[in-house]
């Protein structure tokens, strides 16, 4: 596989953020939660506190590792619950066609119709504040347009020869959509699975934003900015460390994408000698 | 003589089609209007028509990829279409085919010892060795080398893909295979390599082959026996002989008129000087003559086939 220089970059910011979360209680001069001093609220970035500190004198740095932690979960798990359904809906619908289609299509319009942060919001209302259900809204929400490029891939690699020439050989309709249509259409997947982590790390804080997503005291990026939003003027750093991680995250994820999807082109897959 | 391996018997298909405008009704769009036409065992039959004439739609009815509306498909005497039909296991070891564009017929993503591996398993060869054995000599018919097998498609040309298209429709020893226009994706160069190794391999392994085609100089060579198509139906049947030589309705001499072949262009004033003195049967008028597009929402007027000489058929309006 060739790599370009995005995907070097992609894949590097995204290896942060993973080692990130995983090394969060080993390498976190502070715990994120408990070594909260008043005395030492609000000091700008120095050699102690990398960071500097927030309202309550927790170490930034150290809620940061430990928000990659919250960032990284809602950003995987949503993709993957997301990917298995738009994927499942969008791939049945278009190789089946019929009344399935036109039901999963007017779904997804449905789907498309409501602001996916909106969707969420009605979502956690219902099922209550926390990681779980932060989990479970962001899965449901944005599975659409997944499900619209699964269905519109099938619909062209269902006229493909080697889709016909599977049928004529005799497989079953579940063999053909997984060795046939599925591995032709996995680059737009991952594609939107990365790009859909991006997304959905920026709805995690801002639910959190709003107060619905992780509960304070545990750090989660978007939870850091809420409480940012009082000391934005006297304490910048607050501020601005939690929203540059969601920056480099999200921009990390989007990058990764992209080189996925050109490095998954089997034209550029050499055999093995 | 013994009976025909495939008999299609007045097959017809039609699909439905939402009309114009918000809430304009259906309308039928008449595909394929009452073919019969029997494959013996070892014979090429070519179907040669314009496009949109109903060709492909026949050839995947054959396949089980398209649904008659009416009429029977047998196969060996047993029915091949509807509900007493066979599963779709059985159809594939009995009909296979060659596709069209060698570049999308191929998975791109599998080898091309997954592509013919994978039918046989399906088909229930567990024996690795076994398997093995079949693509090495499979890919050894077909002109290609072992250590072929373990590449991607797209490191072939597209001869050779093509090749591996016909080693997989080849695989399960079908008795027949549908022939899509199975030259015409390739290279002027390289077209002839593809028809003789399919000739070879008809001679060989006793296939029939239905060859779908809309060129007509391939056909010439390959076909025992052709069949013009125009709006779904059969306009002029015959021997190769029978058509290239002698042709009967104003659709097939325009067919064979328009073969950009040198060859043919030097033996055609021959040819007019024979089909001039056909016997024209009691002055009934051809069916549609191929110079206006057909209406395929209209159901077509009655006419018939008429055998005029033994084997050649022409089809004429329906007698008053």
């Amino acid at each position: 596989m060739r790599f370009g220089f995005n995907f070097m970059l992609g894949a590097t910011l995204t290896a942060l953020v993973i080692l990130a979360g995983i090394l969060a209680p080993w390498i976190a001069p502070f715990d994120p939660v408990l070594d909260a001093d008043l005395m030492n609220s609000e000091l700008p970035p120095d050699a102690t506190f990398w960071f500097g500190t927030d309202g309550q004198g927790r170490d930034v740095y150290s809620r940061i590792l430990y928000g990659a932690q919250i960032s990284l979960t809602v950003g995987i798990v949503s993709q993957v619950i997301n990917s298995i359904i738009g994927v499942t809906l969008g791939m049945t619908a278009g190789y089946w066609g019929g009344w399935w289609d036109d039901l999963v299509n007017g779904l997804t319009n449905v789907m498309l119709a409501i602001p996916s942060l909106i969707f969420a919001l009605a979502v956690m209302a219902v099922l209550g504040p926390g990681l779980p259900s932060l989990l479970i809204a962001l899965g449901l929400t944005n599975w659409s347009w997944t499900c619209r490029i699964a269905r519109s891939s099938t619909l062209s690699l269902k006229s493909q020869g080697y889709v016909q020439a599977a049928q004529t050989l005799g497989y079953g309709d579940l063999r053909i959509m997984f060795t046939q249509i599925l591995p032709n259409m996995m680059g737009p997947i991952l594609v939107m699975a990365t790009l859909g982590m991006g997304s959905a790390v920026l709805s995690e804080a801002a639910l959190s934003f709003l107060g619905l997503g992780i509960q304070p005291p545990f750090p989660s990026w978007g939870s850091m900015l809420t409480d940012a939003r009082q000391l934005i003027q006297m304490a910048p750093w607050v501020a601005v460390f939690p929203g540059l991680a969601i920056f480099l995250s999200v921009l990390g994820f989007n990058l990764l994408g992209d080189g996925l999807r050109d490095s998954l082109d089997p034209h550029m897959r050499t055999r093995n000698p | 003589m013994t009976a025909p391996l495939l008999q299609v018997d007045d097959l017809h298909v039609r699909f439905p089609i939402a009309g114009g405008g918000l809430l304009g009704g259906r309308r039928t769009l008449y595909a394929v209007n009452g073919i019969s036409f029997d494959l013996a065992k070892g014979e090429c039959l070519s179907i040669v028509g314009e496009s949109g004439c109903g060709k492909s739609t026949t050839a995947l009815s054959i396949l089980g990829l398209q649904e008659a509306t009416e009429g029977s498909i047998r196969y060996r005497g047993q029915p091949f279409s509807g509900a007493g039909g066979p599963g779709r296991m059985q159809r594939a070891r009995a009909v296979q085919m060659v596709f069209q564009d060698p570049y999308a017929s191929l998975n791109p993503r599998q080898t091309v010892r997954t592509s013919l591996s994978a039918p046989l398993r399906l088909h229930g060869i567990k024996s690795a060795s076994e398997i093995s054995d079949r693509i090495e000599a499979m890919l050894a018919d077909v002109g290609l080398t072992p250590e072929q097998a373990d590449r991607y498609p797209h490191e072939f040309s597209g001869g050779q893909r093509q090749r591996i298209g016909i080693a997989r429709a080849l695989i399960l020893e079908p008795e027949i295979v549908v022939l899509d226009e199975p030259v015409s994706a390739l290279d002027v160069s390289i077209r002839a390599q593809i028809i003789n190794l399919l000739l070879d391999l008809q001679e060989k392994r006793g296939l029939s082959y239905l060859m779908i085609s809309h060129d007509l100089s391939v056909v010439e060579h390959m076909s025992d026996r052709v069949l013009v198509m125009f709006a779904g139906q059969v306009v002029e049947e015959g021997g190769w002989r029978q058509i290239f030589e002698t042709p009967a309705h104003p659709y097939t001499r325009r067919l064979i008129a328009a073969i950009p072949d040198p060859d043919v262009a030097l033996r055609r004033s021959e040819r007019s000087e024979r089909s001039a003195d056909l016997p024209m049967l009691d002055g009934r008028a051809f069916v549609a003559d191929g110079s206006v597009a057909p209406d395929v929402f209209v159901r077509p007027a009655p006419s018939e086939l008429v055998e005029f000489a033994p084997g050649h058929k022409v089809r004429l309006a329906a007698a008053h």
